[in-house]
């Protein structure tokens, strides 16, 4: 991959370009293959325009307010276009304006939804807990998910259906998602703006080149190969790198927490003053925080802090490739790319009549090629219409059906070789990464999946790690794994006890799960129902370290665990005994037992063990439902029972 | 510059060292009580039939007090403390039953209260415990503010009981006027029987686990901190075994009565044979009792007892009163011990 531009050169007729500026001495015809670097006056044609109509004819000693009359003047002033001065289509200004009210509008959208997903109760509610509208809806309608789990699984999983109105959007409008829609792209979109590379400023040479098409781009075609060829083995991995997987993920486990830690630290400290009308505004504050934004107490994540880094190096990139994201990684975007070749409507070039004043790429989002004299990358396209809106000469237009031959074709831009060698790579990575310690070997005792989940290999062709369930989890009991599933389940769904237990009736995860990783069950499923012959999902079993146990080894009452253990009857059993204390003194304690027939491993037992750092009962996999091999007890053995 | 920062590091100078807080001073009492207006009884006991509603009992129960307006004055902030602790439903009996709660926030605002916060610091997930409870809807219908406790309504202090010092606690329960104890008779296997005492681990906010080391002292700790103005026992449907959670209706049976006095240990003392426990069984009460919280012995609490009857008539002491008569129009007077109902 190539730093430099590499524009797809227009062989059709090219006319003669006359000189932007026509005070200046004309020049001849521009190359029209790559034009040269622009000063940067041509690419900022407000600051021009605002400097000529302030300059008197006559050569006076201006006077010191001229300047800022100049300035507050060209603020109320429409610019002069440069060029022909024809203005852009009505229309053209009007969507525009539409394309930033839609992304404002759905950026708003995703994040409702990401702070909905969590169930909060209410007085409506009944006993029966579900979301009251499909929260993981843009993971829904990303064809990039339904594409990889329709390779894995040969199945659409329910509502992955509607990614195929988003297909449909693409056939028609090209990859408008990506510039009108996806909350990921909004943020870059945002953030190039924002922090804007140092040395070009905001407008300029260097950030028309950051603009033109580079080699880079190509990037996220291969990684969409490997990843749809990891699909076709076996494996969702590419999740990873789905930019709506990364919102709930970053946002949801890392941003979110972050600030109701900040919010929360700081209203405390007011709160801790001793002026009462801090203390009362700080709890008012919080009050309204809760019952919108935050939750009511802190939520934590495991290695949380690697996904909010990522997070970070990702929006700081825009700073020397604007729309790092989109431009180079990502694969929805690469997916809509492949079918926005065949949208309805696209680019029309009039080569003839451009300048090359390069107005176009200052604020192209897709780095696609806009300028005359080259083709159009109509995959990279975001629509943005930024082009066509800048374009002094009407050289751009968007339009239904354009001349396909100013379109690049796939062949012109991918290369063979590197399109079969990214693809052979992830075709690699599953068998080394499941040769290594998971799955079949040396499987982590402590890998809790998910109540409802399906078996691990299946769960691998279906988890893409978007983290809606951990989201959900009103307990803070689902976390994104680090290496405990070895280095394919990286930030796959476990289960952390010790930070939050599974709640018994609660099943939220499986009903936002959009690839059925986690299967959608009801409350009898997961409790299971004796009369019916239902057997309750387990999910682990729970075990007692002798040990580190008050009542079996340090003569003290407690078996809180048995308090809260939520079957009936009861998996944890206590046997009353009266035992010695140090002095002989016999002391009556309770010592539980565990009923590995009875326990579901929701691991509330462990949650409240008093014994803080390490507790005395723990959960591990074994016995859950969805294996057949991470077993204890032949199936017809009757544990603790005649 | 230099005498600035020499007076900051003397203004701010810290030598360092390590010492624990001090361990002694009085205990911390929040006390709720009304001064005794003579009410004609401390201790009520309704016993209902399968088709009295617990809304009829607990109005009833309330009225052999002597009525809500002895205990809650106009513009009053009530704090409600129902057992909203688990994530079950009424029919398992784990919580409060809500339509006990509704009627006791009907009754306070009749008795002009302000406003009437009802909340607890659950031991599941808070949100589901309350919605799933029934509690928030019903309580919310009668128009009494639903609180989720969230960590910033906790203020840690020092309680300095015997096993209890320095503790978060739920800043709402304490903050009110008038706190009335609302809890449902129940098993529980360590305690062995749990209601109104109790019911006060659900004002505690932090790792509450530890407590069960020495649950009689902390629950006797907590009832010493906690002195509530009325305690109105649930035992419409009461948990018998696998307490305090339950979870299958096998385990609860229906026993429809309501229980309400001024004394916490009173209520507890007669809720337990309910179980089939005896109050002499329970050390919390006799730690109750030493440190005079209140008496074991209910029956000297002018206890009052009424049945309901299944065609709407109330028997009170030997009293048939008929159906349509209100509560309030029987008569209570020490001075003639029969009572009678005003026409």
């Amino acid at each position: 991959m190539s730093d430099l531009p590499r524009p797809l050169p227009w062989l059709g007729v090219i006319g003669q370009v006359p000189a932007l500026d026509v005070s200046a001495p004309s020049g001849g015809p521009v190359s029209a293959v790559l034009p040269a670097p622009l000063p940067v006056e041509a690419a900022a044609p407000e600051v021009t325009m605002a400097t000529a109509a302030a300059a008197p004819e006559v050569r006076a000693e201006p006077p010191w307010w001229a300047s800022v009359v100049s300035k507050v003047r060209s603020k109320f002033k429409t610019p002069k276009r440069p060029g022909s001065g024809l203005p852009a289509r009505k229309i053209i200004v009007w969507l525009r304006n539409a394309r930033r009210v839609s992304q404002t509008g759905f950026l708003l959208l995703f994040l409702f939804l990401l702070v909905r997903t969590e169930f909060r109760g209410g007085f409506a509610g009944g006993a029966t807990v579900r979301m009251p509208y499909p929260v993981e809806g843009f993971l829904l309608a990303d064809p990039f998910v339904a594409l990889m789990t329709f390779l894995s699984t040969h199945t659409i999983y329910r509502a992955l259906w509607w990614s195929v109105g988003m297909v449909a959007l693409t056939l028609i409008f090209g990859r408008v998602f990506c510039g009108w829609i996806c909350p990921f792209g909004t943020l870059h979109h945002f953030f190039a703006w924002l922090i804007p590379n140092p040395q070009g400023a905001t407008t300029g040479g260097r950030r028309v080149k950051a603009n033109m098409t580079h080699g880079y781009q190509n990037a996220k075609y291969y990684l969409l190969g490997a990843f749809l060829v990891a699909a076709v083995c076996g494996s969702a991995i590419g999740g990873l790198f789905d930019p709506i997987c990364i919102c709930v993920r970053a946002i949801g486990l890392a941003v979110l927490p972050a600030a109701n830690y900040i919010s929360g630290r700081g209203l405390d400290g007011l709160s801790q003053t001793n002026i009462h009308a801090l203390q009362l505004g700080s709890d008012a504050t919080r009050d309204a925080l809760v019952a919108t934004v935050m939750q009511p107490r802190q939520y934590f994540f495991h290695q949380t802090w690697v996904i909010g880094a990522l997070l970070f190096v990702v929006l700081l990139a825009n700073r020397w490739i604007p729309r790092f994201w989109c431009r180079v990684l990502c694969p929805l975007g690469a997916t809509l790319g492949v079918i926005a070749r065949y949208a309805l409507v696209g680019m029309e070039k009039d080569h003839s009549k451009c300048t090359d004043c390069n107005l176009c790429l200052v604020d192209c989002q897709g780095a696609d090629s806009p300028q005359g004299g080259v083709k159009h990358r109509h995959d990279e396209c975001h629509v943005c219409l930024n082009c066509e809106v800048a374009c002094p000469e009407d050289v751009i237009k968007f339009t239904f059906l354009p001349k396909r031959t100013s379109l690049a074709k796939a062949q012109d831009t991918l290369d063979r070789r590197k399109v079969l060698t990214t693809a052979l790579t992830g075709a690699a990575v599953l068998p080394l990464a499941r040769t290594s310690d998971t799955i079949d070997s040396n499987y982590y005792d402590r890998l809790i999946r998910p109540p409802g989940s399906v078996p691990e290999r299946d769960f691998m062709e279906r988890c893409i790690r978007c983290a809606e369930c951990m989201k959900v989890c009103p307990n803070n009991a689902l976390h994104p794994a680090f290496l405990e599933s070895g280095i394919e389940g990286f930030w796959t769904p476990i289960l952390i006890p010790r930070i939050g237990y599974c709640e018994p009736t609660c099943v939220l995860c499986g009903q936002v799960c959009p690839t059925g990783a986690i299967q959608k069950i009801n409350e009898t499923q997961k409790l299971g129902d004796p009369v019916r012959h239902i057997e309750p999902i387990k999910i682990g079993t729970a075990f007692y370290d002798h040990g580190r146990c008050l009542p079996w080894s340090m003569a003290t009452p407690c078996i809180v665990c048995e308090e809260f253990c939520p079957t009936s009857p009861k998996a944890i059993w206590v046997e009353e005994v009266d035992t010695p204390d140090r002095n002989g003194h016999p002391v009556h304690v309770q010592r539980p037992h565990v009923d590995p027939t009875l326990c579901i491993g929701c691991g509330a037992c462990e949650k409240v063990c008093p014994v803080q750092d390490r507790p005395a009962v723990y959960v591990t996999s074994v016995g859950e439902s969805r294996s057949k091999t991470n077993v204890i007890l032949l199936e017809t053995s009757n544990y603790n029972r005649s | 510059m230099l005498g600035a920062s020499g007076l900051i590091a003397w203004r701010r100078y810290d030598r360092g060292g390590w010492s624990v807080g001090d361990q002694g001073g009085p205990r911390e009492v929040r006390d709720y009580r009304v001064a005794d207006h003579g009410g004609p009884s401390d201790f009520a006991v309704i016993r209902g039939t399968s088709a009295s509603r617990p809304a009829e009992m607990v109005r009833h129960a309330v009225e052999a007090l002597g009525g809500m307006r002895r205990f809650v004055s106009r513009g009053d902030v009530v704090a409600i403390k129902p057992n909203i602790g688990w994530d079950r439903t009424p029919i398992q009996a784990a919580n409060t039953n809500p339509e006990v709660v509704a009627a006791v926030v009907q009754l306070v605002f009749e008795a002009g209260a302000r406003r009437v916060v009802v909340t607890d610091a659950s031991c599941n997930d808070p949100g589901r415990c309350f919605q799933r409870s029934g509690i928030w809807s019903r309580a919310h219908a009668a128009g009494a503010e639903v609180l989720l406790p969230a960590e910033h309504r906790f203020r840690t202090m020092r309680l300095r009981g015997e096993v209890l010092d320095e503790w978060p606690v739920y800043r709402t329960l304490i903050e009110a006027d008038k706190v009335i104890n609302l809890p449902v008779a129940k098993h529980h296997n360590l305690a062995k029987y749990t209601a109104a005492m109790k019911n006060w681990y659900g004002t505690l906010g932090g790792r509450r686990n530890r407590l069960h080391q020495s649950i009689d002292m902390s629950v006797a700790d907590l009832a010493t901190f906690m002195r509530p103005t009325l305690t109105v026992l649930d035992a419409v449907r009461v948990l018998l075994r696998n307490g305090p959670q339950g979870g299958n209706v096998d385990d609860t049976q229906r026993m429809n009565a309501i229980v309400a006095s001024t004394d916490q240990v009173a209520v507890d003392a007669y809720g337990c044979t309910l179980i089939g426990q005896r109050p002499e069984n329970l050390a919390y009460l006799r730690i109750g009792e030493e440190r005079r919280l209140g008496t074991r012995d209910w029956h000297t609490l002018r206890p009052r007892e009424v049945a309901l009857r299944d065609d709407g008539a109330t028997e009170r002491y030997g009293l048939i009163v008929p159906a349509g008569v209100s509560p309030s129009d029987v008569a209570f007077d020490l001075h003639h011990p029969a009572p009678r109902i005003i026409t």
